[in-house]
């Protein structure tokens, strides 16, 4: 079955053959849709790029911020899974290659939201309740199959989906490490998923045809234009202040090869704008 | 919790390219301001190394660094390696395509850290960039010895950078090392995904002897236990006393 094919498809005929409502989708995700993640993160992570605020708040707070933000999109990443699993659109693929999968992913993440909801209770913090989550996007997708856009169609974009949601989730563990500095139990913990993420982000690109690391700001053949903001700034090629291009020569140092050796942040706000698109 | 940002000048000294740890500004290009607080700069205590002949990677921020790099260099060798031999060479260009890419992230990433290292400390304080290995267990003609092989690199790898973490006293250098380890984490997954296609087990890629399945939590070592672990690839002897 050729992917990219099914995905083109949907990209450029499925969707816009629904009229505005992709696009109405899109122009809303921004404001809406942070807003919806943002209320679900009730230490806004807004707070911590904001250096004046960030200077007087306690290491804690912000530390119990960044478990929240992991706990939405954990919360976002098992409920997904487990839709997929039992949407039977896996299926799709013929071999069981795709389920499988899905269900080591899917048992990874469920295990994260029961981390970190453990976690948050330790330290005699409330975990935030799971949003209600909308994958279609306000209709611009359908990938359990629900509204009739045929299982081709709808596998193609189970996949794309998986493929976003894991690369967001990469980049914003990563940018949270930080404020768990300090604190040496949640900082490795916190580390011991985001190598998870990275895992099934590689084999769900690969599943796609993908490589699994990612060049420059490409969020890869089939992807919906919606993705791009999962993989802007992955173009950086200065790591510590130095461009690692000029490093030495040949073909470790080519900026394809310089992006794809280090997987970029995403701040807090970043990834709440992306995971709002799927919060109600 | 330490803040600051890793700063570069832009002199180029001896082919050098200097990372400063700076909490101030640099003005203008090729001009390099002395770093204000004096914290910027930790000094190393003494080596405690009863042995004055083996270099030993020191603490903190210096002896993580020095551990990735030595960690980076033995993947770059043994990449270079792979790359070189016959088993590559005749893949599938799926498989060829792969370690192709890894060995240009594993090189990049070793010339990273000895760029890094020789910039913000003294030359005597940095591990050796020639560090001698030993692949005699790996037969560089055979499929299955070179994968093997791989896989096991890249989940080490995996597990020093998680462990390594709380030894990192600068946030910028965390957020470097988190850069680095979920390549390293998107390698391990790749070699294990064709290795488990071989074997039918689709679900190799995060398998339940990396991940944790009740906790879905991946590995975490200190240096101590890695280094102990890759010891029979590193002929060029060095210590860790100031790492846990």
């Amino acid at each position: 079955m050729n992917i990219i094919k099914f995905l083109d498809e949907f990209t450029s005929e499925n969707l816009s053959n629904k009229g505005s409502s992709r696009r109405d989708a899109l122009s809303t995700f921004s404001s809406l849709g942070k807003k919806a993640a943002l209320a679900a993160v009730p230490f806004g992570m807004a707070t911590v790029t904001n250096k004046a605020k960030a200077a007087t708040m306690f290491q804690s707070t912000e530390a119990v911020g960044a478990l929240q933000l992991a706990l939405t999109l954990e919360y976002l990443e098992a409920s997904f899974y487990l839709q997929a699993l039992n949407s039977n659109v896996l299926d799709e693929d013929g071999t069981g290659k795709a389920n499988a999968i899905y269900e080591q992913i899917s048992l990874h993440e469920s295990a994260h939201v029961t981390l970190l909801q453990d976690t948050l209770v330790s330290l005699g913090e409330t975990p935030v309740d799971e949003p209600t989550f909308d994958f279609t996007a306000g209709g611009s997708f359908d990938p359990f199959n629900e509204n009739g856009t045929g299982q081709a169609t709808a596998y193609a974009q189970l996949l794309a989906l998986a493929q976003a949601f894991e690369d967001t989730g990469v980049r914003a563990y990563k940018g949270q490490a930080g404020a768990l500095m300090g604190n040496d139990a949640l900082l490795t913990a916190a580390l011991q998923i985001h190598s998870v993420e990275a895992r099934h982000a590689s084999e769900i690109r690969r599943l796609r045809g993908l490589q699994g690391w990612i060049t420059g700001n490409e969020r890869g053949a089939g992807m919906p234009a919606d993705t791009q903001a999962v993989y802007n700034g992955e173009e950086n090629i200065i790591q510590g202040g130095v461009d690692v291009t000029t490093l030495g020569s040949g073909s470790p140092f080519t900026v394809d090869s310089s992006t794809e050796a280090y997987d970029e942040t995403l701040t807090g706000d970043e990834a709440s704008t992306i995971a709002g698109l799927f919060i109600v | 919790m330490k803040n600051k940002k890793i700063k570069v000048e832009a002199i180029n000294n001896n082919r050098r390219r200097f990372l400063k740890m700076s909490g101030i500004a640099l003005a203008g290009s090729g001009v390099l301001l002395a770093c204000s607080n004096d914290d910027d700069f930790t000094p190393v205590d003494p080596d405690p190394d009863p042995d004055p002949n083996t270099f030993d990677l020191g603490g903190g921020d210096l002896g993580v660094l020095n551990y990735a790099y030595a960690l980076e260099q033995l993947e770059a060798e043994f990449y270079t390696r792979v790359v070189n031999g016959s088993y590559w060479n005749g893949a599938a260009s799926e498989e060829k395509q792969i370690l192709q890419d890894l060995y240009n992230h594993e090189v990049n990433h070793r010339e990273f850290f000895k760029a890094a290292l020789n910039a913000n400390f003294d030359a005597d304080l940095v591990l050796p960039e020639s560090l001698e290995f030993n692949f005699e267990s790996v037969d560089f003609s055979n499929r299955n010895s070179v994968l093997e092989t791989a896989q096991l690199l890249e989940d080490t790898g995996v597990k020093a950078y998680n462990g390594a973490g709380k030894i990192i006293e600068t946030a910028a250098y965390l957020v470097i090392a988190g850069k680095i380890v979920s390549v390293e984490a998107r390698h391990a997954a790749a070699i294990r995904s064709i290795r488990g296609n071989d074997m039918g087990d689709f679900k190799l890629f995060a398998g339940d002897d990396a991940v944790d399945p009740n906790t879905g939590l991946d590995g975490a070592e200190d240096p101590s236990v890695i280094i102990n672990a890759a010891g029979g690839f590193i002929v060029t002897p060095f210590t860790a006393n100031q790492l846990p």
